[in-house]
Order: structure tokens, then C-alpha cells, then sequence
């Protein structure tokens, strides 16, 4: 296989991933800031801080309206990470190895980039946001199906894989410091709206069903973190994610390095204890596993494509 | 309102569908069924090729100033253009005659000379060739195949003959959209397929990839065998894409691949370089190796040529084989085919006067308001004068060229093309087309069933180039023997 195509296979998972991932993101802000009451609502502004566009967003807007946040997401052009921008790269990355992906899977993503331009202005109206989020998660959802049903597992998809789970990872530790900023991890006097804000976390990783269902516990600081970073079940715990990139990296030639690196990473989240960490120490963890992440990706990016 | 055919009016040239009496033979129950149908019913159809368009990513790009360079959906008419199998036979037995004689030339051009030493070609007509290649002198690439794909346009006069209007013999395009151009039609006009005899035309990839692979220097059994683009801002990278995909070859860029030390071309993949044997190319000539030809070429291979005049890869078509398709040198292609095959042309060529002849010249200067003028280099129908449109002032400036540089001109009489009723709103119009086949030619040889029909979508015109407001329509070769009627 190319080093090329390698190389746009993992960018169109990693731009594909992205773009679900703000969707994602952006529905359960908005429903978030309906289930809390005014004084308690953290606004729209720890979302821009996910993406990691603050300074980006600034030089642009004043303050952090509804409007202008959602707006920004979706579909501003400025911001290279928005839903439309996602897809238009991943497009973009498609394109050039259109021979190669199976011609459903780029039809699916001709859909789904469409359909995302086209209602665009639905996304920022409340009342049809939610309908045109859903519209865009599924069609990229399809695209995904497409993918694993009808591409053959081979290397080509071990790259898909891994630009995915690089990618999930680093969004569940995003979403986790956010979310995580103003929660604490033994509140003494009972927080009423605390496990609210739990779930917002589960949530936004589509996790607060599977975390019921696998973790049995009342909502709150260790069990949540637990089950978000060393769950090896939920396709969103950053655990699962880079078990899945190790597993791929064990498909391909030339691996060594790149395997080794996941290898400790992996190690390094199932010491993980929750229980003995306070919000500065998860800040700093998390920023360590980001880091990690970089690594990985600089390991793969030298070893495969620009050797 | 529905389609009525009896107020179809194409009197004016000869209609590829209806006839002064009324729909041909072949095209008949076509035309009862178009006739069929409502208004609400044609629009479906035309949303659902649009639609299907869409979906399939059916591209082509133009570069405009203002925008650089944008993806246009592919202009598409959905009335097919209808060939009666018995017609087609004898355009094939005519292109497959036309490229063996190409080959020939060609290959005779970078050695013996003979045609020239016999007399038959014009010296001076090779040495003011701007596609003559000088480094492929003497190069034996296998079966003295040069032009190993060849888009040859055909068009008909009004009386009926079909013409060569030029070969296409350095990269050739358009055979993806005629491909994709039946996957639309089968998606939109299904039920006719059930009730024509429609001849396929999907082996051509695997024909393709039979004629590339056969070219293999190593005599192993998979080859390898690769796509090389310019790249995705290429005006015909869709099909560089398309046609790669549907042979299992990996489509490249120059930076791909690298000559090493051993005069073999490698690319560079995830398990690290690998040899390739066969390299079907859709770059020109002079943008192939930057240090055999054109030094600022970023979309080459350095070493390329090297690799290639070593026998260690095949190119197709080989560097050099556009000597041929200088429209200068096409009007020798008759006598081309007389002197290397003993045969008389099945398919005619236009009309051509060489204003490299004095007395052929005096008779273009004079006539020039009546006359097609062409530039031996051009194509995409840049550079032309068509003398019946043109201003004085265009005129006298055509004089002017002509008279500078009489063995770069060539001029043909005006063709009143062939129309294919063409739907108009909901009303059908005839509009003017041209057909192009393509020839694969190595081993063995293989014509497509048909071709490319482009059409010129505006009233009148008959440019029909995709870049200049062109279109295209399927092309169904029938085999009326076999069709329910």
C-alpha cells in the first residue's frame, strides 16, 4: 500500500471522526443548558474550550452566545476543525484515494458532506438543531458501516482504525477536562445538580446507557472517571481506544516503535485510580495522555508516510 | 406537453435517431416510450440523473480565474445515442486497420524513416514537430506498440459518412464518463435495457489492465501495474481515479515513485519501496522526467526516461507516440495505411488541405471564409478558426499565421455534424455530436463498444468540448437481431 494513501485513510478517519464527534458535542451542550437551571449552567464557552479553538473563536466573536458558539462549530469557515470543515477535509483526503475506498463509502461521505452544507442553517436554529445533528451523526454513522462492510481488513482499514481511535481518545480526554473543571471529587455538602453534570459527561460520549448498564454505581467523580478511561468495553473510553490501535498496529509491518509506545500507554491508563486524584492532578494526567497521543501519532505519521 | 415526434425537426443535417420519415429502425421503441411519457415523468428522470450524478461523484474540473479551479457536475443528456450493431462492425474493423497504421508510423519515425525515404511523408514535417522526441530514437518498446490507447473522434457529414475527425494519441480521455455514463442510464431508463439488446461495454478496465500487464519487462504473473496523475486538481483526475479503482492498480503521483540506482522505478508503500513494472500515464510527455525533458516538472519521476529506455518499465503510451496525432501528419494517415498494411481505409478522413503544399495553401488563402483552420498542437478546440463565424479581422489574422508558418496549418471544409435529439425543457431539439471510440492496442487489439458521445448542448453549435459548454449522452450499440421488438 501507497505511504499516500495510508496517509489519507487516517486523516479521513481522524477529519470523520472529528466532525461526529462536534455533533455529538454540540446536541448535548444544547440540552445540557435545558436541564440546569440559570445560576448553575456553565454556558457555552467550556465547548469551544474542548475543541481547543478558544483563541481562534476570540479573534473572531465577542462573548460566548448560543448563536455565535454553535455557529462557530458548525459551520464558520474560519475554524478548521468545524462539522463542515471536518467534512470537507476528510473529503478532501478521500478524493485523492478515491481508487482505493470503496465507491459506496465515497458516495456516503459525498452524502454526508452535502447534507451537512446544505441545512447547515438548521443546526444553528434550536428547534430543528437536534434533527439535523442526528441527520448528520447517522450519515456519518453510515459512512462507517459502509466502510467496515464493504472494505476489505486490510492494511488500508488498520489505518482507518487507528486515525479513529487516535482521534475518540483524544476527544474523551478533551471531554473529560472540560466537563470535569468544575466538579469536584468529594463534594462534602450534597452538589443538587452534580450528577446532572456527570451525566452531561456521559453523555456527550454518547456513555450514560453503557456506564448504567456496566458499572451499576451512583454517578460521580471515580466511578465516572473509571469507567471513561479504563473500560474496556465502551468504544469511547480512552482505554478501549488505544487497545484497539494497538491491536491494529499489530497488523502492520514496520510496527516496533510505534507498538511500544501504545504498548506503555496502555499500561500507564489501567494504573489509573480516580480515587487518589484531585481536579489539578486530572489536569495534569490528562494533559500527560494528550501528550502520549501526539507521540503515537508523530510515531505513526514518521514510520508510514514520510519516511 | 409530451414529446412529439413529428415536430422534431432536424432537416438541416443527418439525425443519428430520426429520419425525414420519422425515428430510425434501432431507435424506434426508444422513441415510443420518451412519447410515453408525461412531463411529471420526464423531470423524474432528469432529477434522478442528477441525482445519481451526484451521488457517483461524477466530476470534471474547470479552472476558471476568479475561482481557480472547481468540480462541475458532469453535463448529461439523458437520450441516448443509438448505433445499429451491423454499422458498428465496420468502425471497429476501421479503427483497429487506423491504429495498427499508427503504430506503424510511429514506430518507423524513431527508426528507418522509411515512410520518409519512400517519400510518402514530408521530411520537413518531422523536423518542425513539436512532438517528435528525439531521446525515443531508436527504443523497441514491446510488440512496436507505441500508442497503446487511442481516442479516435469520428463524426458524421450530412451525407451520412463517418470521418476521423483526429486521433488522440498522448493521453486520451473520456472513456471513464462513458463508463459512467451507462451506470446513470441503467439507474434512470432501466426498462429499456430489458427490451434492447444493448451491447456491454464494462470489460474495458479489465481489457485495459490485459493490454498494461502484457507490457510487463519481468516476466512474472502479477505485475505491477500503476495509475500515474498529475493529480486531484488534474482537469481528468476522475478518471485517473475511476480507471485505477476498477483495475485494481494503484493510482500514483510523481512523488510516489523514484528511480533508484538499478535504473528501476519503485513506489514508496507502508512495507517500504516496491518495484513497478507497468506505468499507464496521464502526463505529458514533457512533464514525465524532469531531467530528460522539461526541468521544472514537479509531477515527474527524475529518471524516468532512464528507467524506461533500459527496459526496466513499461509507459503507455510510450514517450514520443504523440508524433502522430500532430493534426498535420493526420492527413497522411490514409496514405499511412496504404503504405505499411497494402489496405485501402476502411474509415475515411476528412478532407484536408496541407498548407504546407503551395497549391493546397493558395486554395486555403482564398476559401478561407468557408474553411475549418487548425493548428498542428492544439486540442480541446483551442486555436481554431472557423472561417463561416469569423470576423474580418479574425480572418486576416489566420491569414497572417498561415502565411508565417504554412506547415503548422491544416484546413478542413465546415461538417454539418450529426444531431441526436437533445430534451429541452420538456421538448426534444436536436443538437449536434461527435463520437469517441477507444482503441486498445499491445498483444491483442480491442475497440469499446461504442464511445464517448459528446454533445454541443447549445443550439447550432458544434464545440462540443466539456470546457466550452459541452455535454455527453450514452452511446448504445443495438443489436436489432436480438431485441424484442
Amino acid at each position: 500500500m501507497l505511504s499516500r494513501v495510508a496517509q489519507n485513510i487516517y486523516w479521513l478517519a481522524r477529519y470523520t471522526e472529528r466532525a461526529e464527534n462536534t455533533a455529538r458535542l454540540i446536541g448535548v451542550s444544547t440540552h445540557l443548558q435545558l436541564d440546569l437551571p440559570r445560576a448553575v449552567r456553565p454556558g457555552w464557552s467550556p465547548i469551544i474550550a474542548i475543541t481547543g479553538g478558544d483563541e481562534l473563536y476570540r479573534s473572531h466573536y465577542q462573548g460566548y452566545s448560543e448563536v455565535d458558539v454553535v455557529r462557530f462549530l458548525i459551520l464558520d469557515d474560519h475554524n478548521p476543525s468545524s462539522l463542515i470543515n471536518c467534512l470537507k477535509w476528510a473529503r478532501e483526503s478521500a478524493r485523492t484515494i478515491r481508487d482505493f475506498l470503496p465507491r459506496e463509502s465515497w458516495e456516503q461521505l459525498n452524502e454526508s458532506h452535502q447534507l451537512a452544507c446544505e441545512e447547515q442553517y438548521r443546526g444553528l436554529a434550536q428547534r430543528t438543531r437536534y434533527a439535523y445533528l442526528s441527520r448528520v451523526i447517522q450519515s456519518i454513522q453510515g459512512l462507517t458501516g459502509v466502510l467496515a462492510g464493504t472494505m476489505s481488513h486490510d492494511a488500508g482499514y488498520a489505518f482507518l482504525r487507528i486515525g479513529r481511535n487516535l482521534e475518540r481518545a483524544d476527544m474523551t480526554t478533551r471531554i473529560i477536562d472540560v466537563r470535569s473543571d468544575d466538579l469536584l471529587p468529594e463534594s462534602s455538602e450534597l452538589h443538587p445538580y452534580e450528577s446532572i453534570q456527570w451525566m452531561s459527561v456521559l453523555k456527550s460520549l454518547s456513555g450514560y446507557q453503557m456506564y448504567r448498564r456496566q458499572m451499576q454505581q451512583a454517578i460521580g467523580w471515580g466511578p465516572v472517571l473509571n469507567f471513561l478511561f479504563k473500560d474496556r468495553q465502551f468504544p469511547r473510553a480512552v482505554g478501549f481506544c488505544v487497545a484497539e490501535l494497538r491491536s491494529e498496529l499489530e497488523q502492520l509491518p514496520r510496527s516496533e516503535e510505534a507498538l511500544e509506545l501504545a504498548t506503555a500507554l496502555l499500561e500507564e491508563i489501567s494504573q489509573i485510580d480516580p480515587d487518589h486524584l484531585d481536579p489539578e492532578g486530572l489536569h495534569r494526567l490528562i494533559d500527560h495522555l494528550q501528550l502520549q497521543l501526539g507521540t503515537l501519532h508523530q510515531a505513526i505519521s514518521e514510520g508510514y508516510f514520510s519516511y | 406537453m409530451t414529446i412529439h415526434w413529428k415536430e422534431y425537426n432536424a432537416a438541416s443535417c443527418y439525425d443519428e435517431l430520426i429520419a425525414v420519415e420519422g425515428p430510425r429502425p434501432a431507435a424506434a421503441a426508444l422513441c415510443r416510450h420518451l412519447a410515453a411519457l408525461g412531463d411529471e415523468e420526464l423531470d423524474e428522470r432528469r432529477d434522478a440523473v442528477a441525482l445519481a450524478i451526484r451521488a457517483m461523484g461524477i466530476t470534471f474540473t474547470v479552472y476558471s480565474e476568479e475561482e481557480g479551479s472547481i468540480d462541475r457536475a458532469w453535463p448529461f443528456d439523458i437520450i441516448p445515442r443509438i448505433i445499429e450493431l451491423h454499422e458498428w462492425r465496420r468502425v471497429e474493423a476501421g479503427l483497429i486497420q487506423r491504429v495498427r497504421a499508427l503504430n506503424a508510423l510511429i514506430h518507423d519515425i524513431y527508426h528507418q524513416q522509411r515512410i520518409v525515404r519512400d517519400g510518402v511523408l514530408p521530411a520537413e514535417l518531422l523536423s518542425g514537430s513539436k512532438n517528435f522526441r528525439p531521446e525515443c530514437v531508436g527504443i523497441d518498446p514491446p510488440y512496436q506498440t507505441w500508442a497503446h490507447i487511442c481516442g479516435s473522434d469520428l463524426v458524421r457529414d450530412q451525407d451520412g459518412t463517418i470521418y476521423v475527425l483526429e486521433d488522440n494519441l498522448r493521453v486520451p480521455s473520456g472513456v471513464s464518463y462513458m463508463l459512467e455514463n451507462r451506470e446513470v442510464m441503467k439507474r434512470v431508463l432501466p426498462e429499456m435495457f430489458e427490451n434492447y439488446s444493448i451491447l456491454p461495454i464494462d470489460s474495458y478496465p479489465s481489457q485495459l489492465y490485459t493490454t498494461l500487464a502484457a507490457l510487463s519487462p519481468r516476466p512474472i504473473k502479477y505485475p505491477e501495474v500503476v495509475v500515474l496523475t498529475p493529480g486531484i486538481y488534474n482537469s481528468a483526475y476522475f478518471e485517473h481515479a475511476y480507471l485505477a479503482q476498477q483495475m485494481g492498480a494503484e493510482l500514483v503521483e510523481g512523488g510516489d515513485l523514484f528511480v533508484d540506482r538499478d535504473d528501476c522505478v519503485y513506489m514508496r508503500t507502508i512495507h517500504g519501496p516496491e518495484r513497478v513494472d507497468v506505468i499507464y500515464r496521464r502526463i505529458d510527455d514533457l512533464f514525465l522526467d524532469p531531467e530528460a525533458f522539461n526541468p521544472d516538472s514537479t509531477l515527474g519521476v527524475p529518471g524516468l526516461l532512464r528507467a524506461w529506455r533500459a527496459g526496466n518499465v513499461a509507459l503507455a503510451n510510450a514517450p514520443g507516440a504523440g508524433v502522430a496525432d500532430d493534426k498535420v501528419v493526420y492527413a497522411y494517415i490514409p496514405e499511412a495505411i496504404r503504405y505499411y498494411l497494402g489496405e485501402e481505409p476502411i474509415l475515411p478522413n476528412v478532407p484536408t488541405y496541407r498548407c504546407l503544399y503551395p497549391d493546397e495553401c493558395g486554395y486555403v488563402l482564398d476559401h478561407l471564409a468557408e474553411l475549418v483552420v487548425k493548428p498542428a498542437n492544439e486540442s480541446g478546440g483551442y486555436g481554431m478558426l472557423i472561417g463561416p463565424q469569423a470576423s474580418a479581422a479574425e480572418l486576416a489574422r489566420f491569414r497572417q499565421l498561415i502565411a508565417e508558418d504554412p506547415r503548422n496549418y491544416i484546413a478542413q471544409p465546415l461538417l454539418n455534424l450529426s444531431s441526436v435529439p437533445t430534451l429541452v425543457d420538456h421538448c426534444t431539439a436536436p443538437r449536434h455530436v461527435d463520437l469517441r471510440p477507444f482503441i486498445l492496442s499491445g498483444r491483442d487489439y480491442h475497440v469499446t463498444m461504442g464511445g464517448l458521445t459528446r454533445v454541443a448542448l447549445r443550439e447550432g453549435s458544434t464545440v462540443v468540448n466539456s470546457s466550452q459548454g459541452g455535454g455527453s449522452k450514452d452511446t448504445w450499440v443495438v443489436d436489432l437481431e436480438d431485441s424484442q421488438e
